[in-house]
């Protein structure tokens, strides 16, 4: 009786991780395949760690919430990197340059954020492929005003930002005098592991702020809106502002992320590097064993350490076997896609196996009575 | 119980009408302080349009408000939502829970009235960023569930509850407020176990103790005998009466609630069919349809007859209808003319010649941005191939436009079907004559046996009669065997040879069509989960 009930145990621990397990047997199958040192492997994941985990930490909000991923996010990275052109284009580099463009996106980010937040409202249910769309029609508005507006109309100066047609900006926007400016103060380097604490510290006080925010009247009601609308208006929380403040926190924190993603990086690809960090990031999340209504600090950190493993070890990996280096980008882009619609799946299933659970419940009650 | 010269609420005149349909008519009740009334009468009797008026809910003002006054210790009051009524110390616990599924019973309980702790950032950022205070909230909750007076555990996550402690934990709720006086209960124990009806009423005695007023609607009228000051009985909109719990029995009341005009209901031409072939077998019947649970049900169905099945709402007899047709969930054998029907298939239903009109016209039966042709003939095209014209043997199928507006003109004579033309779109029409298209689909499908839930609802009575003497005709012309489900008893007594009672989702008892009311009212009330 009692093994069997550890066997029901682990197979619905299986059932309930079946990414994260995954991802696990991936990794473990490449990491020998690859060839990489273990300090190598070691560095390349503390560098992403703290490139990307700022960012993924922006999409918890909204699932407590229960508006479901937040591809919308794209937005606050826009915000993020519009304000980083201004702040290269004013000469403003270092820590000074970084905590400027952040004060700066925060605007951006909060107008863009009730924009999407009030949309959201007016598609509850379909929050996900909505914001997906959003941030499809955002990337337009951005290109009109970053490759247009910006030179003519928006004062933008200096040669190293503006194209030398004298009006928008130019593809590539180097950011070399900020490049990993947090990540290298107070960083601490051993046997080839640069680990940068600060960055480290940033990202902790994030964790927190988010482990306090659930102990907050808004953080309570943003769990009540989540699981229940309904109950949670007619208990007289207003659920259509609740909706909107969460998604601003989210897009503020992504704008945030962005700049510190961006600063690690050394440079803006103007017209590319927002367009799917949304993605990755929702795919790293997912890795790590989050859902569409649920998703923890846990989650983020080994998402971020099993997603980006595979990305380093896998390109390396595919060469080996097939010789073609490229198999590796191409693994990439196909997974994070494979990840998110497997773990959409797995939510769909899950639900109605909840419902037909019910049913057999009444015939095991039907059966017991006739018993009797 | 010593009265006061004012009472604690008191309703005058109340009246309140749908569109012109009238459904509460000079309501007068009044209430004293911690006095405990019961509220009792059949479905549509008006007893929850009447709470909800009383508790200010927004459905009340968005199909125009009402008439009469109500009155709280003396004062007139007019409330525009539920908050004003909540403020005002009024509570409800509503049939349908309001809990927050993921949240224990404490978070539940003081749910948007959380006590909190300001910080640093609330006092830039505005009170909602306050902390909530663990410790004051689970002191909160213990008090209140001390004055209930059943123990619910109160760090327990609701969906892990067993039903009944939700519907403490809402009771909970309501008493955690401090101005409550008056608390609407909603059938409460519909839910509950013998054992946890039994502490609900030793709670509401308490309560009325502690000078809370309560309003008790059940369908279980023991409880109400045993807990009430009162009892006020209605039917059709009207209060019929309005007398101490001492001076009365069951058997009154639940004559009171169905017994209109008694000796004009039942049918001429009830038939004896039982010694008849048995069309449909229906055995250990379960169905999943949420608050419509079946549980266990046997019936035989003859061939050529028409059966009623009668019960209250909420009791499951809505989801045998639904859960044979494949549309819930469902389990148990069902056999017509002695071949089995798989369930859970909507299409092996069709296939083997049932039909089903559905109580959900707009969702389930029209296609309403069609025209009526296509809404009488699609389901006979999809399943049987009919009004189609064949091309190439069968590769190509092409409707037949004629014949489809043929049998739509026809149906429209027959069924006196309000409308323009056959071509106009099924959601202008209004709410009876979208009702006789539904009737005109499944009889366009000619099939050998159809089920028709609730064909009345929310139809005036002109359109009414008219719906029950075409299903008759449907009945007696081409011999098929209707099973007929309707929340209204005298509706089945017309036209049914024989009325089965649904109760607690099991077959409560079944009837020749001519017993009395008295009698169904009895097996409505007999099994009552």
């Amino acid at each position: 009786m009692k093994n069997k009930s550890f066997g029901a145990k682990l197979l619905s621990f299986v059932r309930d991780n079946t990414v994260p397990i995954m991802f696990v047997l991936i990794c473990a199958f490449c990491i020998p395949l690859s060839g990489f040192s273990f300090s190598y492997l070691l560095n390349e994941i503390i560098t992403r760690m703290g490139r990307n985990i700022f960012l993924i930490l922006a999409l918890l909000i909204p699932i407590m919430s229960g508006m479901g991923l937040n591809f919308g996010m794209t937005l606050g990275a826009m915000a993020g990197e519009i304000a980083l052109i201004f702040v290269s284009d004013w000469q403003i580099w270092g820590i000074p340059g970084v905590i400027l463009a952040m004060i700066l996106s925060i605007p951006i980010s909060v107008l863009l954020g009730t924009f999407c937040g009030k949309i959201l409202n007016m598609a509850k249910g379909r929050e996900m492929i909505t914001s997906y769309i959003i941030s499809f029609f955002m990337n337009g508005i951005y290109q009109l005003i970053v490759l247009y507006m910006m030179g003519s109309i928006i004062p933008i100066s200096h040669f190293s930002v503006k194209l030398p047609r004298g009006y928008g900006i130019r593809n590539t926007v180097s950011l070399l005098n900020m490049r990993q400016c947090i990540d290298n103060l107070l960083a601490i380097r051993t046997n080839g592991v640069k680990i940068p604490v600060l960055t480290f510290l940033i990202i902790g006080v994030l964790c927190l702020f988010i482990v306090w925010f659930r102990r907050t009247k808004l953080g309570q009601d943003m769990r009540a809106v989540g699981q229940d609308m309904n109950v949670a208006r007619d208990a007289g929380i207003n659920v259509e502002r609740t909706r909107i403040i969460s998604i601003v926190i989210s897009t503020v924190l992504a704008g945030f992320g962005m700049i510190l993603y961006l600063q690690n990086m050394g440079n803006i690809a103007t017209y590319s590097s927002h367009s799917q960090i949304g993605m990755f990031c929702i795919a790293a999340l997912l890795v790590g064993g989050a859902s569409v209504d649920r998703a923890s600090i846990g989650n983020v950190f080994l998402g971020v350490i099993l997603f980006h493993t595979m990305f380093i070890v896998a390109p390396k990996a595919g060469a080996q076997i097939t010789g073609d280096s490229m198999i590796g980008e191409y693994f990439r882009v196909f997974v994070s896609y494979g990840v998110i619609t497997l773990s959409l799946i797995m939510y769909e299933t899950k639900k109605r196996r909840q419902k037909s659970q019910m049913g057999l419940q009444l015939q095991r009650e039907q059966m017991e009575e006739g018993a009797k | 119980m010593e009265k006061k010269n004012t009472p604690l609420l008191e309703m005058r005149n109340i009246k309140k009408d749908f569109f012109g349909n009238q459904v509460l008519t000079d309501i007068n009740i009044t209430l004293g302080e911690g006095e405990v009334l019961g509220l009792c009468g059949e479905n549509g009797a008006g007893k929850s349009t009447l709470m909800k008026i009383l508790f200010g809910m927004d459905v009340i003002r968005e199909t125009g408000g009402y008439e009469g006054e109500i009155l709280l210790n003396g004062q007139p009051v007019h409330f525009e939502t539920p908050f004003d009524a909540l403020a005002a110390g009024i509570g409800m616990v509503h049939q349908e829970f309001s809990l927050i599924p993921g949240f224990t019973a404490t978070e539940n309980i003081l749910l948007n009235r959380e006590p909190k702790k300001r910080n640093v950032v609330s006092e830039v950022f505005g009170d909602r960023l306050d902390t909530l205070d663990y410790n004051q909230m689970t002191g909160r909750a213990e008090t209140a569930i001390e004055k209930m007076g059943f123990q619910v555990d109160k760090s327990m996550v609701i969906n892990e509850m067993p039903v009944g402690h939700k519907q403490f934990t809402e009771i909970a709720r309501e008493l955690s407020k401090d101005q409550l006086k008056l608390l609407i209960l909603d059938e409460p124990t519909a839910v509950l176990t013998e054992k946890e009806a039994e502490a609900l009423l030793e709670s509401i005695r308490s309560m009325s103790k502690n000078g809370i007023a309560v309003i008790f609607i059940t369908h279980r009228l023991h409880e109400i005998l045993s807990v009430c000051d009162k009892v006020v009985v209605m039917r059709d909109g009207f209060v019929v009466k309005d007398i101490p719990a001492k001076e009365t029995n069951v058997s009154e009341i639940s004559k009171w609630m169905v017994g209109r005009n008694i000796d004009t209901a039942a049918s001429a031409g009830v038939r004896d069919k039982s010694d008849g072939k048995t069309i449909m077998s229906i055995r250990r019947l379960w169905v999943d349809m949420p608050g419509e649970i079946v549980r266990d049900v046997s019936l035989d169905v003859k061939e050529g007859e028409i059966l009623g099945i009668g019960g209250l709402a909420g009791q499951g007899k809505l989801g045998i209808p639904n859960g044979i047709m494949g549309l819930y969930e469902a389990g148990g054998t069902v056999e017509l003319d002695g071949k089995p029907i798989p369930l859970n298939s909507p299409r092996k239903c069709l296939d083997a010649s049932l039909a089903f009109v559905s109580e959900d016209r707009r969702g389930v039966g029209l296609l309403l941005d069609e025209t009526l042709e296509w809404n009488v003939a699609f389901p006979a095209m999809q399943v049987q191939d009919k009004f189609l014209k064949n091309y190439l043997g069968g590769l190509i199928k092409w409707r037949d436009e004629k014949a489809i507006r043929e049998i739509t003109e026809r149906y429209i004579d027959e069924l006196a079907i309000k409308c323009t033309s056959s071509k106009q779109k099924a959601k202008e029409l209004s709410g009876g004559n979208q009702q006789k298209i539904c009737l005109a689909k499944a009889f366009a499908l000619e099939p050998k046996f159809l089920f028709v839930s609730e064909p009345t609802r929310g139809i005036d009575v002109g359109a009414k009669a008219l719906v029950l003497e075409a299903l008759r005709r449907f009945n007696r012309e081409s011999g098929v065997t209707v099973v007929m489900i309707s929340s209204e008893l005298e509706e089945l007594r017309q036209v049914c040879d024989r009325i089965a009672i649904v109760s607690g989702g099991k077959i409560a008892g079944i009837r020749p069509a001519t017993d009395p009311s008295e009698e169904f009212g009895m097996l409505m009330v007999s099994m009552v989960k």
